[in-house]
């Protein structure tokens, strides 16, 4: 068994569930994200992992070991807040090592801890400061610090650079990931960021209201996504919604587009069997922006390539690409262009959409259809 | 306003400013008025104040006067002055304003960080204890005190002014202690910290200026306090503010103002003592927002 399992876990706040079973495997030394929009419970979730919460039903194990009813100080984890949770009348290192303290830690070896924890962050000059007089970044690193010098088996992180600026977060997210590789212990990270969650997980829950959308690698989330909402959610700018109709084409079945009145059908490459029920109904086309882009020539007449003619409604650049705004069937597209190969507002454009990665979703149930 | 404006602006600007510490300046002598007439009073003889101005300061500068009101002065059949009365208070005041403070930071810390079942209606009880006026309990308290067979006492009176005081002190701290992020207690309890610890620990250490307020509302409450004095204790065991009463209207004769005033400033000191040490806690405790860890 790995080092946390989560099986069926429910939480009830009266009539209202909060969690409504969740399942969730870590395998030892395995960094799992759980990302969801906030209040989707995965505050809640990380609570109960920690048993700052009670468990309404379902079971919870930490290396092997049922925890549903042992306290927080026996299930041998350790946890940072979103506010890092300092004691404030502490200094940092009185922080550090409060809880070796209570575990009745020998003073010599105490200090060498906090010692070697402190060289691991790089605060050993502000061990002795009190946390009003650090930065946000330094109360982030003091309170990974406490965190670290229990050496327990798995580590909680709520949201834990939510509060730093754009700058400093990507440097801590680094910083995190070289943490976990160093320290090499199990981490669950709990994020609404889905950048943070595919930069750092090994492992990625997709939540939305109190249930897991989705399970798995950063790879299978982005590219195979489960359902419209974990494609939706993840990747940034999101993934593209084309609603579409399914016509005959030839002897088989097509997609019919239309952008700016001219009309195409596009063939399936492959999905023409899971497809065949939809035959005169609408199905939803996911296509992340990075699959249209400009016509590069070398491509065309792959399989899986086709060209549509656009008009360009919006031109954002963001540096390295141009977002391009175009219409196909009525909806807003967005499309991820070389600089070079750009075109200005109300110019038209000739685009590549790249099926490789392609996603059908039943506009219904929202689940993918292939 | 700052002095960056136009001239026209800062005309205007510095023509309130003169009738703002104009305003402020009368209301200060109308408060330290008497205070002003109850020490030059005290300090001057019998003679000079029926023969003198109330406003005039002494000529003959003179302790004797609080001398007397110290050790003399006649409270009643008894002529030994305020000390007796004095230490009284002390010994009943000191021991109720650290046990309200103490348990009712206890309370707080309960009330606010580790919710249970029926602990915002415990808390709304505790409430109503703010509204119950003196008077309503005293009879029922009197009853309370004679069946513990403290009736008369220090620890009696001690009692009452506990009872009555928790309430307040509850509050205090516990709107304090909301303020204070949960997360810490979380953390704590994760470092593995029980409910002492965390109190001992990383809730108290916070506690300074509630702890300031609670103390110098508790203290002025039950030092001032005269109703329950008057009615849970008698003869020397009086606090001071019945001897200062009982001071005041012996009359032997002649008033002796000079004394009354000695008398009710030695009354005063301790609360103005407090404030004098304590008080620039008390504004900051009664505002302070959350603990920016
Ligand atoms: N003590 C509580 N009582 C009732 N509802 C709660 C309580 N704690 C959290 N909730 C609800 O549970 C939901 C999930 O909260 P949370 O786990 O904090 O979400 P997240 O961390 O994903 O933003 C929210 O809708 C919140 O209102
Ligand atoms: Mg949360």
């Amino acid at each position: 068994m790995g080092a946390l399992s989560i099986r069926n876990v429910r939480k009830s706040y009266g009539s209202q569930d909060i969690l409504k079973g969740i399942n969730i495997e870590v395998e030892d030394g395995e960094f799992l994200i759980m990302v969801g929009p906030s209040g989707c419970g995965k505050s809640t979730l990380l609570s109960m992992i920690a048993g700052l919460d009670s468990v309404t039903s379902g079971e919870i194990y930490i290396g092997g070991r049922m925890v549903n009813h042992l306290s927080p100080k026996d299930r041998d984890i350790a946890m940072v807040f979103q506010s890092y949770a300092l004691y404030p009348s502490m200094t940092a290192r009185q922080n550090i090592s409060f809880g070796l303290d209570i575990r009745r830690v020998p003073k010599a070896e105490r200090d060498q801890i906090v010692e070697r924890v402190a060289q691991t962050l790089q605060i050993q000059h502000l061990l002795d400061r009190k946390p009003a007089q650090l930065s946000g970044g330094q109360r982030q690193r003091v309170a990974m610090g406490r965190a670290i010098a229990r050496n327990p088996i798995l580590f909680l992180f709520d949201e834990p650079l939510s509060n730093l600026d754009a700058k400093l977060r990507v440097e801590m997210r680094t910083e995190i990931k070289l943490l976990h590789r160093r320290v090499g212990k199990t981490i669950v990270y709990v994020t609404h960021d889905q950048v943070e969650a595919m930069t750092l997980g090994d492992k990625i829950a997709v939540m939305r209201a109190g249930e897991v959308m989705q399970f798995g690698t950063p790879r299978q989330v982005y590219d195979d996504p489960a359902n419209l909402f974990v494609a939706g959610f993840m990747g940034s700018p999101s993934m593209n919604f084309i609603p579409s109709e399914i016509v005959t084409l030839g002897g088989g079945i097509g997609l019919r587009m239309v952008s700016d009145g001219v009309t195409q059908v596009l063939p399936l490459n492959g999905a023409e069997a899971k497809l065949k029920t939809y035959l005169g109904k609408e199905v939803i086309v996911g296509l992340r922006p990075e699959k249209l882009t400009h016509k590069v020539d070398a491509l065309c007449g792959m399989p899986h390539i086709h060209v549509i003619q656009s008009l360009v409604h919006v031109a954002e650049p963001t540096g390295p690409d141009t977002l391009l705004l175009v219409r196909i069937n009525g909806k807003d597209v967005v499309c991820r262009v070389h600089p070079d190969h750009a075109r200005a507002h109300g110019e038209n454009i000739e685009l590549m959409l790249d099926f490789s990665k392609v996603a059908y979703f039943d506009p219904q149930t929202e689940l993918r259809i292939a | 306003m700052t002095d960056r404006g136009s001239s026209g602006v800062q005309g205007v600007s510095r023509a309130g400013r003169v009738i703002v510490y104009g305003l402020l300046l009368l209301m200060c002598l109308y408060y330290l008025l008497p205070l002003f007439v109850m020490v030059s009073t005290s300090l001057k003889s019998l003679d000079e104040i029926r023969s003198g101005n109330l406003l005039s300061l002494p000529k003959n500068v003179s302790l004797e006067a609080w001398r007397k009101a110290w050790s003399g002065a006649c409270t009643g059949a008894i002529c030994a002055g305020l000390q007796g009365f004095f230490w009284n208070s002390v010994r009943f005041v000191a021991p109720a304003v650290l046990i309200t403070t103490v348990v009712g930071a206890f309370n707080g810390y309960v009330l606010a960080m580790w919710r249970f079942r029926g602990s915002d209606f415990m808390f709304s009880a505790l409430l109503i204890g703010c509204f119950i006026p003196f008077q309503v309990i005293l009879l029922p308290m009197a009853h309370t005190l004679g069946m513990l067979g403290i009736g008369n006492t220090t620890s009696g009176l001690v009692l009452v002014h506990v009872v009555y005081g928790l309430a307040f002190t509850t509050l205090f701290f516990r709107n304090y202690y909301v303020t204070v992020p949960n997360e810490l207690v979380k953390a704590a309890k994760i470092d593995g910290a029980g409910f002492f610890r965390i109190f001992w620990r990383i809730i108290l250490p916070l506690s300074l200026p509630i702890v300031m307020v609670s103390i110098i509302w508790q203290f002025t409450q039950i030092w001032n306090d005269f109703l329950f004095g008057v009615v849970f204790s008698s003869g020397d065991r009086q606090p001071i503010t019945v001897a200062l009463n009982n001071l005041v209207n012996t009359s032997t004769g002649v008033t002796e103002y000079n004394v009354n005033m000695a008398a009710a400033i030695i009354a005063a000191l301790p609360t103005l003592f407090v404030y004098a040490v304590a008080g620039k806690y008390f504004v900051r405790g009664l505002t302070a927002g959350a603990v920016k860890g």
